[in-house]
């Protein structure tokens, strides 16, 4: 009884997960949950809105190599990470639905990854990605200066900037966070002059051309290093390194991998594979209600379960569906019953060996369960060796396998278990 | 009562044989055409009207590797290397109403790096699936080892990666078939499908060995096929089905992907009973 309460539930769950996102019945319309909660102070959000990879939606992915040679390893992450915060900001400005930036590591190299849904212009992608930083520090020549015209550039820019990190404050604003930045060689040459011309004055700091910041200069700086305090909010210290870090572009990055995938041949690829999957799960439904009876219909059902738990799954973990990924999934329908067929020949067998029904059924799932596992074990290596192996599209493959393998252990073992035990509880 | 599968294992691994030996002959002669995925260099795929696109290429001194046309006015161009602006200006000298369909460009790194990783992953999985079985199969008894049954079952699974691979060089040599990184996600999902009905013959005779502990372990392994024929043929049927299905109706892009997984499962299934078992048997029986 409680088994059957916990799999209606997970089947409601996965209708509804499965429901359009705006469904309308007379006068009424309901809306597709969302999940959005925090736990652990990280956010989780879902729309339960599929996501498409960009051969089926068309757009642009381009792979950067992030040279990081010049810097000690341990600030090479950050500067990844800021060159990855400058990219997004700079994307952002292309107006992409759902730009994808990541970050990954091959051996020692880092690589940013970029992948703009329904760009098609790849010139425009590339140039606005690799466009040269636009911090500025900027001087004045007025003690209180009232708008950015009173500021003139002094050719010092984000080139000569190497990081900047939040620190707190040590001397008599304990605790208060502040802004270290520091400078190349260079910079810091640069920057020990414009110090020592403006002490007492502001030196403005300047980002896109608006004003982040003007802290007055103290003394001249010669270390090529200084410290920005204002009255900062530890996150707004942590925003401001961002920006810092993001304009200085801190380490350079060339493209090594670009695709540029146009628009009209992934809607054709959608549609073609939607029939193939429908073509594929009706002959998959005859095949089964041919050789099994009415034990075949009930593997069936445990099939449309099996397709709404994945669907649901996919939206929920969230996997980006590609034209490989849905192969992945039609062959995964025809994988999904192999477990029903070990089960059902077995009963067969229990049955000629003169069990009777109740207790062949019960033998059927318990014999067969080793054969079950080892087989789907070895597919789960090898997609757990698929995902470490590839990138992109690879990847949304060996995901979907890997849980169209799980999904298909519950509903063909649990789901159609307890069907036969409902039609066979006489 | 049971089939008499043993008596002709000799005859099985000749089959194999016939069927490997072309593949591999073109393997050696004519190696695997990889794509740009392993190799490196630009892929454009451009709806135009014909040109003469290697002058073209040439007076812009690019390096314009291969010309295939896919469909009526669809052309697939390989260049060592073309950066996007060389592209625009190629597609610019093409004449008006170029459509760019398609724009891949990998780096020789990238390609460099994909090439070890997919050896590589196979390797593994051929491990890892050795490994596995011989712990699954612990339980069998003595004298019998559950090293040989692992080893014989990722003996028959690299069987039906060189078929596959044989049977792709051949198609890259007589229509131009690419290898890109699908090929490998082939591989290794046929990989672990040819396992599973391995496992499926392996799990039976698991099963009958204690059962038949006073028959030669050839008519025990005969048992367990004649017993599990029907299931092997099943399970691989659907799959070769919903395949078929992807085959007819799923379209261009991943119609070599499918042919592979295809030719793979169907190798798989084979290989199973006819490579596998025999070779199980040959070697459990061996020993004095």
């Amino acid at each position: 009884m409680r088994s059957h309460i916990i799999i209606l539930t997970i089947i409601l769950l996965a209708v509804v997960s499965n429901l359009p996102s705006r469904l309308q019945i007379g006068n009424l319309s309901l809306y597709r949950p969302r999940i959005d909660f925090t736990l652990l102070g990280r956010r989780f959000y879902r729309d339960l809105s599929l996501k498409l990879g960009l051969d089926l939606s068309g757009g642009v992915h381009l792979v950067y190599q992030a040279d990081t040679s010049s810097l000690p390893d341990s600030d090479r992450a950050a500067a990844v990470e800021a060159t990855r915060v400058n990219i997004e900001r700079r994307v952002n400005s292309l107006g992409v639905a759902e730009p994808i930036i990541q970050t990954s590591k091959a051996g020692s190299d880092y690589r940013l990854i970029v992948e703009l849904a329904g760009i098609s212009d790849i010139n425009q992608a590339t140039s606005l990605i690799g466009q040269t930083a636009q911090l500025e520090f900027r001087s004045t020549a007025v003690a209180t200066p009232s708008s950015a015209a009173d500021f003139t550039s002094t050719g010092l820019t984000g080139r000569d900037l190497r990081l900047a990190q939040v620190q707190f404050d040590s001397g008599k604003a304990a605790g208060q966070p502040v802004v270290s930045i520091e400078f190349s060689p260079d910079g810091a040459k640069k920057f020990s002059e414009i110090t020592s011309k403006s002490i007492g004055k502001p030196l403005a700091i300047f980002l896109d051309n608006q004003l982040v910041t003007a802290p007055t200069v103290q003394t001249a700086i010669t270390d090529g290093r200084a410290v920005i305090s204002g009255n900062f909010t530890p996150d707004e210290a942590k925003k401001l390194t961002i920006q810092l870090n993001a304009g200085a572009l801190p380490i350079p990055i060339h493209i090594i991998e670009q695709r540029n995938i146009g628009a009209t041949l992934g809607v054709e690829s959608i549609h073609k594979s939607l029939v193939a999957a429908a073509v594929g799960l009706v002959v998959i439904w005859l095949f089964m209600i041919v050789n099994y009876g009415l034990k075949g219909l009930l593997a069936d059902l445990a099939l449309i379960v099996y397709i709404l738990i994945f669907l649901a799954l996919i939206k929920l973990i969230p996997i980006t569906l590609t034209l490989a990924g849905i192969a992945g999934f039609v062959l995964s329908i025809g994988m999904a019953v192999d477990a029903n067929i070990l089960i059902f020949e077995r009963m067969k067998e229990e049955l000629r060996w003169g069990r009777p029904l109740k207790a062949a059924v019960e033998l059927g799932f318990h014999r067969a369960w080793t054969s079950v596992r080892d087989s789907n074990a070895s597919s789960l290596i090898t997609a757990g060796l698929l995902f470490w192996f590839g990138t992109g599209s690879v990847r949304g493959f060996a995901l979907t396998l890997a849980v169209g393998i799980l999904v298909s252990l519950f509903t063909s073992i649990t789901v159609t278990r307890s069907l036969l035990r409902l039609v066979y509880a006489r | 009562m049971h089939v008499n599968f043993m008596k002709y294992k000799w005859l099985y691994f000749g089959i194999s044989l016939l069927i490997l030996i072309p593949g591999v002959f073109s393997l050696f002669r004519y190696g695997l055409r990889l794509s740009i995925d392993f190799t490196g260099g630009t892929l454009l795929e451009i709806q135009s009207s014909p040109a003469d696109f290697k002058k073209i290429a040439s007076d812009q001194k690019l390096d314009l590797s291969s010309v295939q046309s896919s469909a009526e006015g669809i052309y697939l161009l390989r260049f060592k290397s073309l950066d996007a602006s060389q592209s625009a200006k190629f597609q610019a000298a093409i004449g008006t109403g170029v459509v760019e369909k398609r724009y891949e460009s990998v780096g020789p790194v990238v390609g460099a790096e994909m090439t070890k990783k997919a050896l590589l992953a196979v390797v593994l999985a051929s491990l890892a699936i050795v490994v596995y079985i011989a712990w699954s199969f612990k339980g069998v008894p003595k004298p019998y080892s559950s090293w040989k049954f692992g080893v014989s079952a990722v003996v028959a699974l690299l069987h039906d990666a060189l078929v596959v691979l044989g049977l792709f060089s051949l198609f890259g040599h007589l229509y131009h078939v690419e290898i890109d990184a699908l090929f490998v996600t082939a591989i290794l999902t046929v990989i672990g499908f040819s396992v599973h009905d391995t496992i499926v013959v392996f799990d039976r005779v698991r099963e009958n060995l204690p059962k038949m502990y006073n028959k030669p372990f050839s008519e025990i392994v005969d048992f367990s096929l004649t017993e599990t024929l029907v299931r092997s043929l099943n399970t691989s049927l659907t799959v070769i089905l919903t395949l078929t299905a992807l085959l007819l109706f799923g379209g261009e892009t991943i119609r070599w992907f499918v042919v592979a997984l295809l030719v793979g499962i169907v190798s798989g299934t084979y290989s199973s009973i006819f490579n596998a078992a025999p070779l199980l048997v040959i070697w459990e029986t061996k020993r004095k």
